[in-house]
């Protein structure tokens, strides 16, 4: 297991190796031709008999913010746990359809779970930081439990983690503390450093500001801004000042259903479908 | 009937019922110290009768032969101790492994037949284990053994283990099991790693109750391990057990026996009340956050 | 198993320095804890047909006459569990009678009445009560309470009692009564423990209703409390006589190992758990041994019976759900 690790030439982030570009502004990205990360069509989830998702289709550009809204128990959240077969831990789920990320379908046969979710990593509505293990240990479980052992890679590979989330400065002489030790938002910015630290391709996020202070949010919200260049950010958010401050494109569900699936700022300022619009404008949910 | 006008006999029945609800409440406080009593008889009179026998003899010497005076017990100690190894070699990974099934996996209804089991299982009579592994390990073997003994001691600490254990994996919240897997790592690894490793205190302190209880246990020895009033060499043959022996000395004829069967429940009680006081002090925070 | 595919992907290729999927130790893993947790089925199954097999040849010998035959005689090979059975009910009896209300009420004054303060001292020495090994309380029952039961409570019980026929007849020390005192003792912890959880369990709004009614703190108790944990409490004592069924080391010592059958208390007495204790190693004859074994078989189908009547009991009290993840 882990001379696979040594085998792959160690490479510095994607970040380094992407092209240097301009300060990508939601709205820039909005007109760049779009690499599809995820590819979706006739998508359907059922807990039991109770289905939840109903055909949804949909294509979510890869290096970009897409923000999920509806009403809650619009199958939001199941639509994001389903992108990295999170569902599956819930007993009696099945699904129908497709879904692949850049064009492989996670759902055949020989595909382990695992291997999915370690490139669609995932951050909860709590931050839920392993309460027996420090800071260091915290950001480095997923490598180290995945057979990593090269311990200049995993030195490299937790600063790396620390500074993408923006935790790093705070916490730098403080590693082997608890990571119940940090506060609300810090520990939120180490479950996002956790998660960066595998490496994954695509970060889905479950309301993941909904238990914090507006300050803490906004740090957040900063920190997603700057995961837009190399990582593709999916979030489910019930604050929809939020969605509309953080995403390139939008998706809003209602009743288990993709109802309207556009750029942000078309789905704010001017949706096609009356149910999205009286829902931004607040008018249910 | 009574009437608001009749003032007087309400009154009297009111004081009648604030009388009896006192006198129910005194009732009850000597019922619980008379609950509270008999430990501390058995212990006053444990230490009163055993501590004077407690020498240095006691813990070297084998026991003497019936009549002499003097000797000891240290066989039976080493005897309890390597039973209590061998039970704890058995009831420790099938009762842990078995907790981990019912908690992580299975399907509620396979489950809760089991944990049934497991249940009915601790109600089962410890003699009854005696019997059972009678028939199963020293008939086929021939022989009375340390063996037998400590499989029988074994088998009851598995359905022990195995609910301590259950109950304590089901409180670690299922937001680490999710943020484990979400990470790519393997279900097994999130299983030992994570999860029984935030409820590993708990699993140690039930481990710690199951072995306490299991080591002043007398019947299931009777018929498995035997005794032996020497060292056993091989765990192939019969050994000594610190229950045993005091059960053979307390109901014997001789005062020098008795006094060494205080001593020996002395012991025996210190070794389980450390234990029990071990569990306390580990059990004394045990939240997840 | 690794998934392939996965490789293929243009960013994980240069992303992850993983290993990739391999399943087979998640496999095992599962497959190792399920081993583990049927090992109960494989015991309970070993334990009925271990016994079963060692009195295959009694119950070929005596058929069911083998409950109901009074005599127990090694000498003329001729074997009955009668008095063994007779024995082990009323010495349990007399254990609930005594444990019930004394550990009822202590769970009462526990969850009721004790200043807070005191609560966690009085559980805390309660429970060291159930850390004593049964031979323990064989130890001291043979030297300090046959002795004082002998010289003072039986002689009491005697004087005062004596026209009735359970408290007449020659006092030994060793007894039935003896026995069931040890018992009660020995059960105290399960029934305090199990009834002060069902206490606690009564809704507080039980106990305001009745306040409201302007009730006396036991009316309180008696009305609200009592009457709505009335089955749990029933199942705590059905708990308890399944540990006093099967008790064996100290009602060995103390019960005096006569297999008679006698009105009187005060009249040693045996049981299905102290006759194997004591005869099981000097069975001489195949039938003498099978008979033992088929003693163990009625007192484990017995205890299992009653055990699973008080986890029926107690359960349906607490709904249990846990979820967990697949």
């Amino acid at each position: 297991m882990a001379d696979l690790s040594q085998a792959k030439p160690v490479v510095t982030r994607p970040v380094a190796s992407a092209p240097p570009m301009a300060p990508r502004t939601p709205a820039a990205i909005a007109k760049e031709p779009m690499e599809v990360a995820f590819d979706i069509s006739g998508f359907s989830l059922w807990y039991g008999a109770n289905q939840a998702l109903f055909d949804v289709g949909i294509q979510i550009p890869a290096r970009a913010v897409t923000a999920i809204i509806g009403p809650s128990g619009c199958g939001k959240s199941t639509f994001l746990r389903a992108l990295n077969r999170m569902h599956e831990l819930t007993p009696g789920t099945r699904i129908a359809g497709r879904l692949r990320l850049f064009g492989e379908d996670l759902y055949a046969a020989a595909v382990d779970p695992a291997v999915v979710r370690r490139r669609v990593g995932m951050v909860f509505q709590k931050s839920n930081p392993f309460p027996t293990m420090s800071i260091a240990e915290n950001v480095l479980v997923g490598l180290r439990l995945n057979g990593v052992n090269d311990r200049a890679l995993l030195r490299q590979r937790l600063e790396e983690s620390l500074r993408m989330a923006a935790l790093w400065d705070e916490v730098k002489d403080i590693l082997g503390r608890p990571g119940s030790s940090l506060s609300g938002g810090q520990q939120q910015r180490l479950c996002i450093a956790r998660a960066l630290a595998v490496q994954p391709e695509v970060l889905l996020m479950d309301e993941p500001c909904s238990a914090l202070d507006p300050l803490a949010t906004a740090k957040i919200e900063e920190l997603i801004n700057d995961l837009r260049a190399s990582f593709t950010v999916i979030i489910v958010t019930h604050n929809m000042q939020q969605a509309a401050r953080v995403s390139n494109r939008t998706a809003f569900f209602y009743l288990g259903r993709l109802v309207e699936y556009d750029e942000t700022s078309t789905i704010f300022m001017n949706p096609s479908n009356p149910q999205t619009e009286a829902y931004v404008a607040g008018r249910f949910g | 009937m009574t009437t608001p006008s009749q003032f007087q006999p309400t009154a009297r029945r009111h004081a009648w019922r604030k009388f009896t609800s006192g006198a129910m409440a005194g009732l009850m406080l000597v019922c619980a110290v008379a609950v509270m009593a008999p430990i501390f008889l058995v212990l006053f009179f444990l230490v009163r009768e055993g501590a004077s026998s407690l020498d240095w003899s006691f813990f070297t010497q084998l026991p003497k032969p019936s009549g002499e005076l003097g000797g000891g017990m240290a066989n039976a100690i080493v005897g309890t101790f390597t039973l209590l190894a061998m039970a704890a070699a058995i009831g420790v990974p099938v009762g842990v492994m078995g907790g981990v099934y019912l908690a992580e996996y299975g399907s509620d209804r396979a489950n809760s037949w089991i944990r049934f089991t497991a249940d009915v299982l601790n109600g089962v009579p410890s003699i009854v284990w005696g019997m059972v592994v009678y028939g199963l390990l020293v008939v086929p073997f021939k022989t009375f053994s340390a063996y037998a003994g400590g499989v029988a001691l074994g088998f009851m600490m598995i359905p022990l283990v195995m609910r301590t254990t259950e109950e304590v994996l089901v409180l670690v919240p299922q937001g680490y099991r999710e943020a484990a897997l979400a990470l790519g790592i393997p279900r097994w690894k999130t299983i030992t790693v994570i999860v029984v490793r935030t409820a590993l205190k708990g699993i140690v302190t039930g481990i710690l109750i199951a072995m306490a209880r299991v080591a002043g246990e007398t019947a299931p020895l009777l018929f498995t391990a035997l005794g032996n009033n020497f060292w056993s060499h091989r765990l192939s043959e019969p050994i000594s057990a610190l229950p045993l022996q005091i059960f053979t000395y307390a109901t014997s004829a001789y005062d020098d026996w008795h006094r060494q069967a205080w001593a020996g429940a002395l012991v025996l009680m210190g070794m389980i009340l450390s234990l029990n006081i071990l569990v306390r002090v580990l059990s004394r925070d045990r939240s997840f956050k | 198993m690794a998934a392939p595919s996965v490789s293929t992907s243009p960013h994980s290729a240069i992303r992850s320095t993983l290993p990739a999927g391999v399943r087979w130790p998640d496999i095992s893993f599962r497959w190792l804890a399920l081993l583990a947790a049927v090992t109960i089925l494989v015991l309970i199954a070993l334990v009925g047909w271990e016994l079963y097999q060692g009195s295959r040849l009694a119950i070929g010998h005596f058929g069911p006459r083998f409950l109901v035959n009074s005599t127990w005689n090694p000498v003329t090979d001729e074997y009955g569990a009668w008095p063994f059975i007779f024995g082990t009910l009323v010495s349990s009896l007399i254990a609930l009678v005594i444990a019930v209300p004394l550990g009822v009420a202590t769970a009462l004054y526990l969850t009721e009445l004790a200043p807070v303060r005191l609560r966690q001292p009085v559980v805390m020495i309660v429970e060291m009560l159930a850390a004593v090994p049964s031979v323990i309380f064989g130890l001291w029952g043979i030297f300090v309470l046959i002795p004082w039961l002998r010289d003072h409570l039986f002689v009491w019980l005697k004087e005062t009692l004596g026209f009735l026929p359970l408290f007449r007849g020659t006092i030994y020390g060793v007894s039935m009564l003896a026995a069931g005192i040890i018992v009660a003792i020995m059960i105290l912890p399960i029934i305090t423990s199990v009834s002060r959880e069902i206490l606690r369990s009564v809704p507080n709004l039980q106990r305001e209703a009745a306040y409201a009614l302007g009730a006396t703190h036991w009316e309180v108790m008696r009305i609200a409390v009592l009457s709505y944990a009335r089955r749990g409490l029933f199942g705590a004592a059905v708990l308890g006589l399944g540990r006093a069924l099967g008790e064996t080391m100290a009602v060995t010592m103390v019960i005096g190992n006569r297999p008679d059958i006698s009105a009187s208390l005060f009249a040693p007495g045996y049981t299905l758990a102290s006759v194997i204790a004591n005869e099981f190693t000097e069975a001489t004859t195949d039938l003498y041994l099978s008979s033992l074994f088929e003693l163990g078989l009625v007192l484990v189908a017995v205890t299992i019976v009653v055990n699973v009547v008080a986890q029926l009991m107690l359960r349906s009290l607490a709904g249990s759900g846990t979820g967990k993840v697949r």
